[in-house]
């Protein structure tokens, strides 16, 4: 065991795990957090905690992890390289694996521009690829990239996402084996809609033995309607929606397409159960907590197993 | 070459309001080139003051002058004899002009009047861009000669990131991903090696992160 964490040891005994993502909120206020972590809570092997994703400010996702914890749910820290230089890096991963925290997911972070905040300077300083390789030598060796010995060292399950519908695609899957270089045990996968798209380059990771070397969690998001899935098709950098996928959700009653998204949903996780090289599944049920336990429970994935 | 662009002439008008007599200085370096700040930029820049002022019933007098390069001491040395003549400079010299101004001329307030943007390129004519921020640590041979650093958003060094799509950069839809740019270089140099490859954390201690920077060349002093 690299960090003990309940997410790597459900994954080392072979299970397909499952994790799901609870976004902090915009305020102070401990309970939004708890309400939320009510309805992740049984569902789920470890939880993501976003750390200010779409660089609008919420509450740190350090401390969204501890209030998670204390409600008996393993955290997963997500940790953007966008506002915080290598010393803070490193500090911050001290103190969240002090705090209990076992599981990391290391990534760049969106631009500021995109936030309520676009005059900020951004950081930088390393990126998340160095961020994977920080960790790793940190847990791994014992010692600050400097060079100096550390008393005690971080236990993290090291995370990175991958985005196999980002431009170019022929890169996709080298860049996929630079951060299994780096050091990550595990990635979670944008939004996966194309699964034709997806089915290629899990091919070409097989290719390369990557799913043997990386956990490769398949990240799903239910859609709530036909809009949002023309939204996010229209929006959001990377998203891959084909228009039959949409077709399908707009060919149903306004009323009846959330339910039809979670059908959707549902196959969807049992498709990638059965793919060679998919070790879990990740649910971004973005602020739709609510329904995880129906989707999760509805692709026979309840209850959680339990490994000691 | 060192861009720039034109304060608002709003801006300059209040920067000026307590004087009556300026020095107006260009320079025939960089912003000659980039037409932000040379000896024809002095003079239009001059009438529109002296046109504005008079129509605000407050008359300003404006020396004009363009000094062969303000970053380089002996051509600001000629504007010694005649520098406290006057109340105050206002420069359309890039920042180290203005500042290397300031700094000969102790006891005379200096105005800047240009906004000093990057190390570019004219692209085309009337239009420049950014290729160089002076990192002070080139990596340029192993990027088919395109900068990560000035060229990717984030300054990545294992681009690009998820928010490139079709060539473009999420920040700007006229922006081309730095990234995408690497990876065609590279693909038709057939280096794409070089892209599969993690690279050390860079160290930003060569760039403005150490403080101000010197070059000092032995050789030549």
């Amino acid at each position: 065991m690299k960090s003990g964490s309940n997410l790597e040891k459900v994954l080392a005994a072979g299970h397909f795990s499952v994790t799901a993502e609870c976004g902090p909120p915009r305020g102070a206020d401990p309970d939004v957090v708890r309400k939320k972590a009510a309805l992740v809570k049984g569902n789920v092997d470890a939880c993501n905690v976003t750390d200010n994703q779409t660089s609008v400010v919420r509450m740190s996702s350090t401390a969204g992890c501890v209030l998670i914890k204390e409600v008996g749910i393993e955290p997963l820290l997500q940790m953007v390289v966008r506002d915080r230089n290598r010393i803070a890096l490193q500090s911050d991963l001290l103190g969240a694996s002090a705090l209990g925290i076992r599981n990391l997911l290391c990534l760049s972070g969106d631009h500021q521009k995109f936030g309520d905040d676009p005059q900020a300077k951004n950081v930088f300083d390393i990126d998340s690829m160095q961020l994977i390789h920080m960790v790793k030598t940190m847990r791994d060796e014992g010692i600050f990239p400097s060079g100096k010995k550390l008393e005690g060292a971080p236990q993290f399950f090291i995370g990175c996402a991958v985005n196999p519908f980002a431009d170019p695609f022929e890169i996709r899957v080298p860049r996929l084996k630079l951060k299994v270089m780096a050091g990550a045990d595990f990635v979670q996968t944008q939004c996966i809609y194309n699964m034709d798209k997806f089915k290629t380059y899990m091919d070409l990771a097989k290719k390369e033995g990557l799913h043997e070397k990386v956990k490769i969690l398949a990240g799903v998001t239910p859609l709530k309607s036909a809009g949002m899935a023309k939204f996010m098709k229209k929006m959001v950098a990377g998203m891959d929606i084909p228009d039959a996928v949409i077709k399908r959700i707009a060919d149903e009653p306004k009323e009846k397409q959330a339910q039809k998204g979670i059908e959707m949903c549902i196959e969807q996780i049992q498709e990638l159960k059965e793919m060679e090289g998919i070790a879990g599944i990740h649910v971004m049920a973005i602020e739709w907590e609510e329904k995880l336990n129906e989707i999760i429970g509805g692709a026979g994935l309840l209850p959680r197993p339990i490994v000691e | 070459m060192i861009t720039g662009t034109p304060k608002p002439i709003e801006e300059i008008l209040q920067m000026l309001e307590p004087y009556d007599n300026i020095v107006l200085a260009g320079c025939f370096g960089c912003v000659t080139v980039c037409r932000v700040g040379g000896e024809k930029e002095v003079e239009v820049l001059a009438s529109t003051l002296r046109l504005a002022r008079e129509a605000s019933g407050k008359k300003i007098t404006i020396k004009e002058v363009c000094l062969e390069r303000q970053c380089d001491p002996e051509y600001i040395e000629t504007m010694r004899p005649y520098v406290e003549d006057y109340q105050a400079v206002l420069s359309i010299a890039c920042g180290a002009g203005i500042q290397f101004l300031a700094e000969k001329f102790t006891t005379t307030p200096l105005l800047p009047g240009i906004n000093t943007g990057f190390l570019g390129v004219t692209e085309r004519q009337g239009e420049w861009a950014e290729r160089c921020q002076g990192c002070g640590d080139c990596v340029l041979h192993l990027t088919g000669g395109i900068c990560p650093v000035t060229r990717c958003a984030k300054s990545l060094f294992h681009g690009p990131c998820g928010g490139s799509a079709k060539g473009i950069c999420e920040v700007d839809k006229s922006v081309p991903c730095g990234w995408q740019l690497i990876i065609d270089r590279l693909k038709a140099l057939n280096q794409m090696d070089n892209y599969c490859k993690l690279k050390p954390y860079k160290g930003w201690n060569s760039s403005r992160d150490g403080g101000p920077r010197r070059i000092v060349r032995e050789d030549m002093i």
